[in-house]
């Protein structure tokens, strides 16, 4: 069916518009290909990030006392506001591979950039947490005090995970605003149209990703032990 | 040839997740607050996963993609639940069989002082 909706000799120059390889026989194809690929990339990170939140589990019921007694320490404020922010991100994101397929070259690019800004913003305020993390001695391994004493040791296990997971978190943020400033140029350059617009998706599907394992975080960091 | 045989989502879809996701951030927030003891982590766990899912189905697009695709998804959340469940069964289970010296009631260890 494909074949013959394109005129003969015209086959090459139609494979060039939607970037199909030789190797898939339509465009459909290679599309279900990247999304599968994509998908199975994300699983694996999904239990490269399971394994920190198994721990936390694990230590969570061991010491369920001296993690609760780490949420005054926690900035709620802060943590629901990169919460929303990430969310909005996520908004723009969609909005980007929306305009990405209605072949809007200007709203993806306006959309990314959008989203550039709040994964920067919940970046810079990840920073100031960090920081005042730092000022209240709260940094394991380094300069750990903690109040109760009593909790000391088992606070600083609560405190050793929120640094590993809020940090490889932020990690997957940077990685994902590089891969933004690659799509900005790319569709900068008109790479993308409704014919055209995979890397969008899958990028897309990374960063929802990675907002995903924050709406994880944020309950099990933030909101432990408010109550009493 | 056109690639977009996924169907395009209304901007007014995207912008209802939107809102539905910031409304339960600030219910989780607020929930938080409240003591409901061994529920608390269950009604923080419920409004989380309620909320990846909205992302997964809409914002990810899993509610278009193909069968085989959303095969791999849910195997991904079965081996995360595989993990979790046997690590937990064994640290949960550690005490049953914990003695501090296990020769010391047990003649049949010859170690006994």
């Amino acid at each position: 069916m494909a074949e013959a909706l394109v005129p003969a000799g015209q086959e090459e120059a139609a494979a060039e518009e939607t970037h199909l390889r030789h190797h898939f026989a339509t465009p459909e194809q290679q599309m279900d290909a990247s999304t599968l690929g994509m998908w199975t990339f994300l699983i694996t990170e999904v239990l490269f990030f399971g394994g920190m939140f198994t721990a936390y589990a694990i230590y969570r019921n061991m010491y369920p006392g001296a993690f609760a007694s780490t949420s005054r320490y926690m900035d709620v404020v802060l943590g629901g506001t990169n919460t929303a922010v990430l969310i909005c991100s996520s908004l723009t994101m969609a909005l980007s591979v929306r305009a990405a397929q209605l072949s809007r070259r200007k709203d993806v690019i306006r959309f990314l950039i959008l989203t550039m800004i709040f994964g920067t913003a919940f970046l810079v305020i990840k920073g100031f947490e960090y920081h005042s993390k730092w000022v209240e001695h709260l940094v394991p391994g380094f300069n750990f005090s903690y109040e109760p004493v009593y909790y000391q040791q088992h606070a600083q296990i609560l405190f050793f995970l929120y640094f590993c997971m809020t940090g490889m978190h932020a990690l997957h943020m940077i990685v994902g605003l590089g891969l933004l400033t690659y799509l900005l140029v790319q569709s900068w350059r008109g790479v993308f149209h409704s014919n055209y617009y995979s890397p969008v998706e899958m990028i897309g599907l990374y960063w929802h990703f990675v907002d995903i394992v924050w709406i994880f975080l944020f309950p099990l960091l933030y909101l432990i032990g408010h109550r009493g | 040839m056109s690639a977009h045989h996924t169907p395009i989502p209304k901007v007014g879809t995207l912008v209802m997740v939107w809102a539905a996701l910031i409304i339960l951030t600030g219910l989780t927030s607020a929930a938080s607050y409240v003591d409901v003891g061994e529920w608390n982590i269950v009604v923080a766990l419920l409004i989380a996963v309620t909320k990846a899912s909205l992302v997964v189905w809409i914002f990810m697009g899993v509610r278009y993609v193909t069968t085989l695709t959303r095969l791999f998804v849910v195997a991904g959340m079965v081996w995360l639940f595989i993990m979790i469940l046997l690590t937990a069964s064994d640290y949960g289970t550690r005490s049953w069989t914990y003695q501090a010296k296990p020769w010391a009631n047990n003649p049949a260890h010859g170690l006994s002082r």
